[in-house]
């Protein structure tokens, strides 16, 4: 009883490092599909958009200034990108113990006060956020939907100026979906994300 | 009457004017911060990158007030050095540092792209805060966590 107890405890732990320093996709890598629950209570995975050329994955919360500063650019990427073959899905990585602000019902709130025209997905256990490595809030992974499946192409950042005032910014993930409309590989196929780490329980 | 009134409003501004020279938190870009280091009469300087967003940070902030008082004696300085957006300077980063009577320098971030600066601090630094910056002569040693006082105070003394 006692070998078993200490396999247990010996398998969580090793399963608890494996989340903090899960490996974050690059560009090449296959894009894992999911089943989340939307702010609407409906489920949403890659299959929701069937016309989809690819997808703009978005980890973001409702509490990092980085996302509050990020909010209206991903909700122009949608405005932009959705119509093209591109919609965002936002996923919040952050677990709603560790950061109050973020739990289901505040996300519903924010999504209807915003008018969200992408999905806000809620990730329990934050398994998603660990398959797909995500580190911050924001944290973009553009994908596109290829004969060999879902294909991760740009990780990172969204563009080079998080405040949002310098008229001259790199506007990296905009860059990245004209490149794959094109046909083309993006050029620049991965860049720092930039924003509050990813909220989690506190070890124990 | 009307003397005394104009006279204690006198020494109530003088008050809050040296107050608020002490806890003054001016924008600095990365040169300028080279330059500060380089140009500084201190042999060391530790340089910590903080928020007033991010939690942890404001947890260690006390530790650099520690050290450097605890060892005023000696040549080193401690930089504060936030990174929270500039629109907040006013609102935020100039409120949190009176409330919290924060002694050491305190600036804020003037660098529009991380993309770029992260780099030209330490090209192994993810970005996340909090993160130090130990400099001490021509040595440089950089550590993205956050520290106990214990553990401030042991990389301190290695230097």
């Amino acid at each position: 009883m006692k070998k078993i107890i200490l396999l247990l405890a010996l398998a969580f732990s090793a399963f608890l490092s494996q989340a903090q320093n899960a490996v974050t996709l690059k560009a090449g890598d296959t894009a894992p599909d999911f089943k989340l629950k939307n702010v609407d209570n409906k489920d949403v995975s890659f299959s929701t958009f069937k016309d989809a050329k690819g997808y703009i994955v978005v980890f973001t919360c409702n509490t990092c200034p980085y996302a509050i500063g990020y909010e209206q650019r991903i909700i122009d990427l949608d405005k932009k990108f959705k119509s093209q073959g591109y919609p965002v899905i936002a996923i919040n990585p952050n677990d709603p113990e560790a950061s109050t602000a973020d739990t289901f019902a505040k996300m519903q709130d924010l999504a209807k006060d915003k008018k969200y025209s992408f999905p806000y997905l809620f990730d329990p256990g934050q398994k998603i956020t660990d398959e797909y490595g995500a580190k911050r809030t924001p944290h973009i992974f553009i994908v596109s939907k290829t004969a060999k499946g879902n294909v991760v192409e740009y990780v990172g950042a969204i563009d080079n100026d998080p405040e949002g005032n310098n008229p001259q910014k790199i506007k990296y993930a905009e860059d990245v979906i004209a490149s794959l409309k094109s046909g083309q590989k993006p050029a620049v196929t991965q860049t720092k994300e930039i924003g509050c780490t990813v909220k989690r329980k506190a070890k124990a | 009457m009307k003397n005394k009134l104009l006279k204690i409003s006198f020494l109530l501004f003088l008050f809050f004017s040296i107050k608020g020279y002490n806890q003054n938190v001016k924008l600095l870009t990365i040169n300028e911060l080279n330059e500060r280091i380089r140009n500084g009469k201190d042999s060391t300087y530790v340089v910590n990158f903080w928020a007033t967003w991010c939690a942890p940070c404001i947890k260690e902030l006390p530790h650099f007030e520690k050290l450097a008082a605890e060892n005023k004696s000696e040549k080193l300085a401690v930089l504060l050095v936030s990174l929270d957006f500039k629109s907040k300077l006013a609102s935020n980063v100039i409120p949190f540092v009176k409330r919290k009577n924060l002694k050491n320098e305190v600036f804020l971030l003037n660098e529009s792209s991380p993309q770029e600066f992260i780099d030209r601090i330490d090209p192994t630094w993810s970005g996340s805060i909090p993160a130090t910056l130990f400099i001490k002569n021509d040595k440089r040693k950089f550590v993205e966590s956050e520290f106990t006082y214990e553990q401030l105070l042991t990389e301190y003394k290695k230097l």
